[in-house]
Order: structure tokens, then C-alpha cells, then sequence
């Protein structure tokens, strides 16, 4: 897709993230937003999705739950669900649950919220398809803090031992958790040494909020090698909104009302 | 009962036989397949069998992405790591989404023996209970663990399966049906209501036989499904004995003492005796000395029966 049409996805789907905090009160709005490129290239570009219940539909796995605001404004943009919706976001019976509920909300592959379990169950679901000799490749999006968890290199492990080639992990590296700097909280650097170590082909997206730098990224990726795939898309945690940007007190907080006007001002709506 | 097998043993061949009837079948452990016996799957069928390593936590999440992909998958380690270690996992990835994953763990309990209270779970059946979704079956032999296996792959969603390692009694026929949700009444009776679940049947009948020489006639109330509780047959055992006893090798707190309290305490208030461990871990020793130092014995129920 033409990176203006890209573009023009990414700019609603960064609103309606806002809206959507907003509206709740409550939300991680930081790592909803540093994940926009990411996710609007995937699902407009990259993964192949006939429909959502075709079974050989190529699947995303939002490991860092708590980035749900971000899944359900692009969900809404494939057209699973008008865009009123998304203001149910937290309440009561919503759809939309705080963090994705696959059982609840149609598009949404699997059940996250517990950080470092997405990526295993992404492992399991690549390791299904392998076996079956399906097409399906399988993305996973996890948080540079959420790489902090164990779990996620156990995951690691056997996504290389089982060579999945058909597994693609994207790490958010936003550089920024709720206490603050990854590297100064626990720090998770070498991400791409590490992973190479565990036996991923891996590669870096110098810049992942720009599309170009995630094509040129995802497009070094060689699929046929035995290799499960990483690419360590370096973010801006806030990305779009100024007062956001690169700072880790709005990891999860939700902008007021004199907040979201300026934000929302910011992201070019009247 | 002369013949003694480990529901263990029943679990790896009646996973092998599911697996030729039923393609869907796949089977994840952690570096213990030959004791938990899935190396008899693993040998029957290696493009569907999984080691995941000394990672019982990502073995898990696997389990839950294959499940969602419309496998189903039997993990198997000892209990005590396979509730405990991924617990979360469980919960987030399992049982809130209800997926498919069947949880056979074993052993479980003190009769695990000399590797001590490290490798003893004694309160697997409580944090198994504790989940929504989740049915909890306990066979108390090798008949019914081999017709759990096949029922667990019938339920649509989470199945915690506990098996035990050492050998103990069969005691039922060859073709006996597996009923999950439903106790079996083993031994009628009027003085008192024995309910128990696991190796601890075969004693509860032991038991029983011994109060019948003194005129005390005990019911044995086989209650293999703890989740759904078969509240009836629970119910109307407390009213027409009086006197409960209930009997597991796991802890009072949580097992099958406290579901069976609970039932009672809201339909049919009476005195309940607990033959379980009394909130203590267990430690090194023969399975059959531990038994009797934790007070898990024929003599032990008798006791309780006799104490009202």
C-alpha cells in the first residue's frame, strides 16, 4: 500500500487511541502509540488475511497487552466493528476489554494481558501451522520491558529449536518502561546480540515509526532459512503527541479533556 | 485387589490409544517423558509429540496457541511444577480464553516418595479449582485414568488430569465407563458417608470392610470429578449417613475436603472429618511410610468415622 494511504490509516488509528483513553479514563496510551507503524504495516501490507476466519490467514499476536487501545483501532480500521464501539473501551460488558480478550472480540488471535505469554503462544501457534504444513506466518509484538520476563526467552528457545522460519517477533523498543529507561530499570541490551544468540535472523528498524524503514526492515528477513525472525523496531513511546513523546509517565495514564484537545489538535482533527 | 498399576502408566497407553482415533492429538512435555509416560505417545507418534525442554511456563503458553489453532493438546511434567510454576499462564492463557488444553499432570502428592516436599504437590487440586473453565478429574486407578483420558478429550475446554506415580490397586473391572461430573457410589451404606477421590479410594474400601466387622456400615463414595462436584450424590449421602468423612492425598485446604464443605455447609450442615495433610509439606521417605506418617491410611478413616 502507498505510504500516504498508510500514513492517513496510521494518523485515525493514533486519534482514535487517544479517544479511546480518554473515554475510559484510564489506558496505556505510550506503547499504544509507539506501536502504530508496526501494526497499520502489518495488517495493510504485510500479513496475508483473506478474512478472519480463513484458516490460512497469517495472525498477530499482541504479546504487550496492554497495548490493546492500539489492536482495536486498527481492528476497527480492517472493519471488524464501527468505529463507535471503540468507545466502549473499558466499560462495563464492553468487547473491548482493557486487555485483548480473544473469546470476546472477533480479530483479536489470543488472550494477552500477563506480560511474556503472548509470545508463547504466538511459538505454539507458528509450531501448529508448521507442523501442518500451513502458509500461516504468525507476527508477535512484544515490549522491550516485557522482554525483562523469562518466559519470553523460553519462548525464544523454541521458536529456534523448532525452526520456525514462519514466526516473525517484532520488539517495540521504545526504550521505555513505567519505572522509566529499560537500561536503568533492567536493562534488556544487546536486544539483537541476544536474540542472534538464541538463534533468530535478526535485523534493526533504525527508525520504527516510519514505514519505509520497517519495509526495508521486514524485507532483509530471508523466510526459507530454518530461522525464526526478529526485528528490533527502535520507537518513540508516545509517538504523534508532543507532550507524550519519550516520556514514561504516560505509560499509562489518560490524557484529560484540555489534554486530548491538544492532542487530538496535534493529529491534525478539528 | 490384586493387581496394582500407576495411573501414570494407564495415562501414557490410553494416550496413545486417543491418538490413533483422534488426529487433533497432541501431546507437549518438559523433559519427563518417561516418567510421565507421553514417551509411549512420543514413540507412537513423533511429528506429534513436542518436548519443550525444562520450560514448563512457555510449555504451557505453547499448548494455548495450538489449542487456539484447533489442536488438542495433553501437557504432561510432574504436578507440582505443571500447576504451580505456570500458574499465570493457566489462568490468562487458558482458562480465561477456555481453550482446548488438556492438563495431565503426574505425580502428584506424597506418593512421589523419596525425591521430598520439593516434588510433592499437595495443593494442585486447590489452585486447579480456584480457575473458572476449569473441570478437575482425580482417577483412583488405572481404569478410570485411562477413561478420563479419553473424557477429558471430549470436554470443550480446560482438563486438569491427576495422576500419581506409585502402583496402586485397581479397582475397577476391565471396561468399566468413566462418567465425569458423576460420583460412583463403590459401597453403600447408612452410618457413615466416605468420600474420597484418588489412591485414597482403595483405602476408604479398606477402611470400610474393617468398620463392617464391627457393624459400622460405611458408604465409599468415589468422587473422581472435584470440578463440577456432583453436588447431589454428595448431598444426599450427607443426609442419609450423617457422619462425612472425606479422604485425599493433598492438603485439607482447598481439595477435597474444602469443595465438599462448601456443598455441605450451604445444603446440609453437618460435622465433616478431613483425612488429608494438615497444611505441613512432606519430606524424603517411601511412599508407603509417608502415607502413614501424614496420616493417610485405612486406620486413619476408620478413626475419623469412629470420632463423631
Amino acid at each position: 500500500m502507498e505510504n500516504d494511504k498508510l500514513s492517513a490509516i496510521a494518523l485515525r488509528v493514533r486519534r482514535n487511541i487517544i479517544k479511546m483513553v480518554n473515554s475510559a479514563s484510564s489506558g496505556h496510551p505510550g506503547g499504544s502509540l509507539s506501536g502504530v507503524e508496526i501494526a497499520v504495516l502489518l495488517y495493510f501490507e504485510i500479513m496475508n488475511i483473506p478474512s478472519f476466519s480463513d484458516e490460512n490467514r497469517d495472525k498477530f499476536i499482541l504479546s504487550k497487552g496492554h497495548a490493546s487501545p492500539l489492536l482495536y483501532a486498527v481492528l476497527c480500521e480492517k472493519g471488524l466493528f464501527p468505529a463507535e464501539e471503540l468507545l466502549s473501551f473499558r466499560r462495563l460488558s464492553s468487547r473491548l476489554q482493557g486487555h485483548p480478550d480473544m473469546k470476546k472480540l472477533p480479530g483479536v488471535e489470543m488472550t494477552t494481558g500477563s506480560l511474556g505469554l503472548g509470545i508463547g503462544a504466538a511459538v505454539g501457534m507458528a509450531l501448529s501451522a508448521k507442523s501442518d504444513g500451513k502458509p500461516n506466518r504468525i507476527y508477535c509484538l512484544c515490549g522491550d520491558g516485557e522482554i525483562q520476563e523469562g518466559t519470553v526467552w523460553e519462548a525464544a528457545m523454541a521458536a529456534s529449536h523448532y525452526k520456525l522460519d514462519n514466526f516473525t517477533l517484532i520488539i517495540d523498543n521504545n526504550g521505555l518502561q513505567i519505572d522509566g529507561d529499560v537500561a536503568k530499570v533492567m536493562s534488556p541490551y544487546p536486544i539483537d546480540e541476544k536474540l542472534r544468540a538464541f538463534g533468530f535472523e535478526v535485523v534493526t528498524a533504525e527508525n520504527g515509526n516510519c514505514f519505509d524503514c520497517l519495509r526495508e526492515a521486514i524485507g532483509k528477513l530471508n523466510d526459507k532459512n530454518g530461522k525464526p525472525k526478529a526485528i528490533v523496531a527502535k520507537t518513540v513511546k508516545g509517538k504523534g503527541v508532543s507532550f507524550m513523546e519519550n516520556n514514561a509517565s504516560w505509560h499509562g495514564t489518560a490524557p484529560n479533556e484540555e489534554q486530548t484537545r491538544q492532542a487530538l489538535k496535534e493529529l491534525g482533527e478539528n | 485387589m490384586a493387581e496394582k498399576i500407576a495411573t501414570r502408566e494407564a495415562y501414557g497407553n490410553a494416550l496413545k490409544a486417543l491418538g490413533e482415533k483422534n488426529e487433533k492429538i497432541v501431546v507437549l512435555d518438559a523433559d519427563l517423558s518417561g516418567s510421565t509416560k507421553t514417551a509411549v505417545f512420543a514413540k507412537a507418534f513423533p511429528e506429534r509429540f513436542f518436548d519443550c525442554g525444562i520450560a514448563e511456563a512457555n510449555m504451557t503458553s505453547m499448548a494455548a496457541g495450538m489449542a487456539a489453532c484447533g489442536k488438542i493438546p495433553f501437557i504432561s511434567t510432574f504436578a507440582v511444577f505443571g500447576t504451580g510454576r505456570n500458574y499465570d499462564v493457566i489462568r490468562s492463557s487458558i482458562c480465561y480464553p477456555k481453550l482446548n488444553v488438556k492438563l495431565a499432570m503426574t505425580h502428584a502428592g506424597l506418593t512421589v516418595g523419596e525425591d521430598g516436599a520439593t516434588h510433592q504437590s499437595l495443593e494442585d487440586i486447590a489452585l486447579m479449582n480456584a480457575l473458572p473453565n476449569m473441570t478437575v478429574i482425580v482417577p483412583a486407578d488405572a481404569m478410570q485414568a485411562e477413561g478420563a483420558v479419553f473424557a477429558a478429550a471430549e470436554i470443550e475446554g480446560p482438563v486438569y488430569l491427576r495422576f500419581s506415580r506409585a502402583k496402586t490397586p485397581v479397582i475397577y473391572p476391565e471396561g468399566h465407563r468413566f462418567i465425569p461430573g458423576k460420583a460412583d457410589i463403590i459401597k453403600d451404606g447408612k452410618d457413615a458417608a466416605i468420600f474420597a477421590c484418588g489412591v485414597m479410594v482403595s483405602k476408604a474400601m479398606e477402611a470400610a470392610a474393617a468398620l463392617s466387622n464391627e457393624g459400622i456400615e460405611a458408604a465409599v463414595i468415589n468422587i473422581s470429578t472435584i470440578k463440577p462436584l456432583d453436588r447431589q450424590t454428595v448431598i444426599t449421602y450427607a443426609r442419609k449417613c450423617g457422619r462425612v468423612v472425606t479422604a485425599e492425598e493433598h492438603s485439607v485446604f482447598g481439595g477435597l475436603n474444602s469443595v465438599i464443605s462448601q456443598c455441605l455447609s450451604e445444603e446440609y450442615p453437618v460435622k465433616v472429618k478431613a483425612v488429608a495433610v494438615k497444611d505441613v509439606f512432606g519430606q524424603s521417605g517411601k511412599a508407603d511410610e509417608l502415607m502413614e506418617y501424614y496420616a493417610l491410611t485405612a486406620g486413619e478413616i476408620v478413626k475419623a468415622v469412629k470420632s463423631f
